[in-house]
């Protein structure tokens, strides 16, 4: 299984919160990430929803995702047209939701990465590579588990129950 | 019984080989039989919504499924009014057991309800879940797709965490209780320090702590990261659940050789008064640092602050205090379930509250959130006994939260700014 991704860099912080990516309170009116996803992140930048592109990918610091377990959390960034995120931690409640979504989330060191860097990213058995094609350098990160790396392969939970009908370890 | 040259496990490792059938260590991933798996109306909407594209017919059991109102209570818009009642359509139409809004906050009703008991897997869409620990049980928080997969397998995977072991030792002072012992941890730890841990809570002090005040420590545990934070059961944990849960039990204990990944000793005599200032929860200080910031909006609940003695508590600074609010202070109170606001009304805690002009809602834990309830205006000071402080948590990026004990938010409210409790009343304890 091999997932590959190429896209522009989208920096942020340190301790990223599900809460700063969607504000709770604009789940009131609903939960379809088309229309969620023009509040992107709004508490950190007002006009980073507006500044996405299809194909950009987030890169934070540590602890991205963390607080509440809410899915809209992920499904707002896929949405905006984000398919991966790369972070030097992740919440757990967040990773499990990006995998079951198939919003891949990429572990790494993302200290050297600048804002508008272009990364191609691959993840399969033996790992992850990223390469930063803008400063030629590149990043390494560990194997996902063979059952997270066959959800995000199916496309998400959703593809992978309707194939499998339970967790298959 | 344990092979010889087998090291020991900890108490996740035990139950999650228990519930999977093999034997699983720490890093190993393995799916695992769910006892009881929960969903919110911040959640259970789209674990549905899941549920039905996952081209989900049946749940696994109904009995072993719940789900509790509690987010949106009461929801101010029809959006989430048509969310709540498909709630109510799904738990009728597969029988599942539902609590509405008012009855209280998920975390208290999951361990009123003696849903979570010792060795039990907990799985409940809300990260808060892991308030269940405190009941040694392996409580965890997970999404809603998550919850849709349990809901009908019935099964979940979970790579079994490392633990870190966090002892308890010394007497807490008058005037420091869980909620500064949890406040004082998260600033030791980090906000991300038990990313993908569990932690284990053991010594002598946390023996001496009652139920109450080991759901406060298990609940903060999440806001280091962690995917557990697990009491050993005893004598009080039986106590708490002889006359709650029908089910028989099974207490778990860690093995003396257990591995642990790191080790933490708090020692709780040395601790003061805490405050977590804006806008993370490890940004911590002893309240003597933060004395005097202005307080415009005081929270009195939610499934960290909500519970009986938590009232209690703030009241006994309260009426210390001459039992005035500081002018323009407006005082938040919200029990965790109707069970607690049940007591309080018997024993006269929430006339007093009303008497002194506090608002008091439903029990449930809209305004921690901003999903439902009273919002902080801009520019504003709120202190709070929640778990978290975020910008923009309680539906406003232009206010600023503190968190800290009842006592201590009792005390700014009576004197509008950040105060000391002990300064207030000597002899809290």
């Amino acid at each position: 299984m091999r997932i590959v991704i190429d896209g522009r860099a989208r920096l942020l912080g340190d301790d990223v919160s599900t809460d700063a990516i969607i504000l709770s309170r604009r789940k009131k009116e609903t939960l379809d990430p088309a229309v969620l996803c023009r509040y992107l992140l709004e508490s950190v930048d007002p006009d980073f929803a507006g500044s996405v592109r299809p194909g950009d990918l987030l890169v934070a610091g540590k602890n991205f995702g963390c607080g509440s377990a809410m899915e809209v959390a992920v499904t707002v960034v896929l949405a905006a047209g984000v398919r991966a995120v790369l972070a030097r931690s992740f919440s757990r409640t967040y990773y499990r939701n990006a995998i079951n979504n198939g919003l891949v989330p990429i572990e790494c060191d993302t200290s050297g990465i600048e804002e508008g860097n272009l990364l191609d990213a691959v993840l399969d058995d033996s790992g992850i590579r990223v390469l930063n094609q803008t400063r030629g350098s590149e990043i390494s990160g560990n194997p996902l588990p063979e059952v997270m790396l066959a959800i995000l392969s199916a496309g998400g939970l959703i593809p992978y129950f309707r194939l499998n009908r339970d967790f298959r370890a | 019984m344990r092979q010889q040259g087998m090291q020991g496990k900890t108490i996740s490792e035990k139950i999650l080989s228990e519930k999977s059938g093999r034997d699983v260590r720490a890093g190993d991933v393995a799916v695992c039989r769910v006892d009881c798996a929960m969903g919110t109306d911040g959640s259970a909407p789209m674990a549905i919504d899941y549920f039905e594209r996952m081209g989900g017919a049946r749940v696994f059991d109904p009995d072993r499924i719940v789900f509790i109102l509690d987010h949106y209570s009461f929801p101010a818009h029809h959006a989430t009014v048509a969310l709540q009642e498909r709630m109510r359509d799904f738990a009728s139409s597969h029988s599942i057991a539902i609590h509405d809004i008012g009855a209280g906050i998920c975390h208290q009703l999951m361990a009123e309800t003696g849903r979570v008991r010792p060795g039990a897997l907990i799985v409940g869409a809300d990260s808060h879940t892991v308030t269940g620990g405190a009941l040694n049980a392996f409580a965890t928080g997970i999404g809603s797709s998550d919850l849709a997969a349990t809901m009908i397998c019935g099964r979940i995977w979970l790579k079994a965490p490392r633990t870190i072991k966090v002892a308890l030792t010394g007497h807490a002072a008058a005037g420091v209780f869980p909620k500064d012992m949890a406040l004082a941890l998260a600033g030791m730890i980090g906000a991300d320090g038990a990313s993908y841990h569990a932690l284990e809570f053991c010594g002598p002090a946390a023996g001496g702590l009652d139920l109450e005040d080991r759901l406060v420590l298990s609940n903060m545990s999440v806001e280091m990261g962690a995917k557990a934070g697990i009491f050993p059961a005893d004598e009080k944990t039986f106590d708490y659940l002889k006359t709650r849960s029908p089910a028989p039990w099974k207490p778990v204990a860690a093995d003396d050789d257990a591995h642990y990944g790191r080790e933490v000793t708090l020692d709780i005599s040395r601790l003061h008064p805490m405050i977590a200032r804006p806008h993370a929860v490890d940004n911590v200080a002893p309240v003597r640092e933060a004395l005097g910031i202005p307080i415009r909006m005081v929270y009195l609940g939610t499934c960290t602050g909500g519970r009986v003695r938590d009232f209690h508590q703030a009241l006994k600074v309260l009426e210390a205090g001459g039992g005035r609010f500081a002018s323009g202070v407006q005082v938040i109170v919200a029990c965790s379930s109707a069970e607690v606001e049940a007591e309080l009304r018997c024993d006269g805690t929430m006339a007093r509250f009303a008497a002194m002009g506090a608002v008091i809602l439903p029990p449930g834990c809209g305004p921690c959130c901003g999903a439902a309830g009273p919002i902080p205006a801009d520019g504003i000071n709120v202190i709070s006994t929640a778990n978290r402080n975020f910008k923009a948590r309680m539906g406003n990026g232009n206010a600023s939260i503190y968190l800290a004990s009842p006592a201590t938010c009792a005390a700014a409210a009576l004197k509008g700014c950040i105060a000391d409790p002990r300064d207030i009343r000597e002899d809290l304890g």
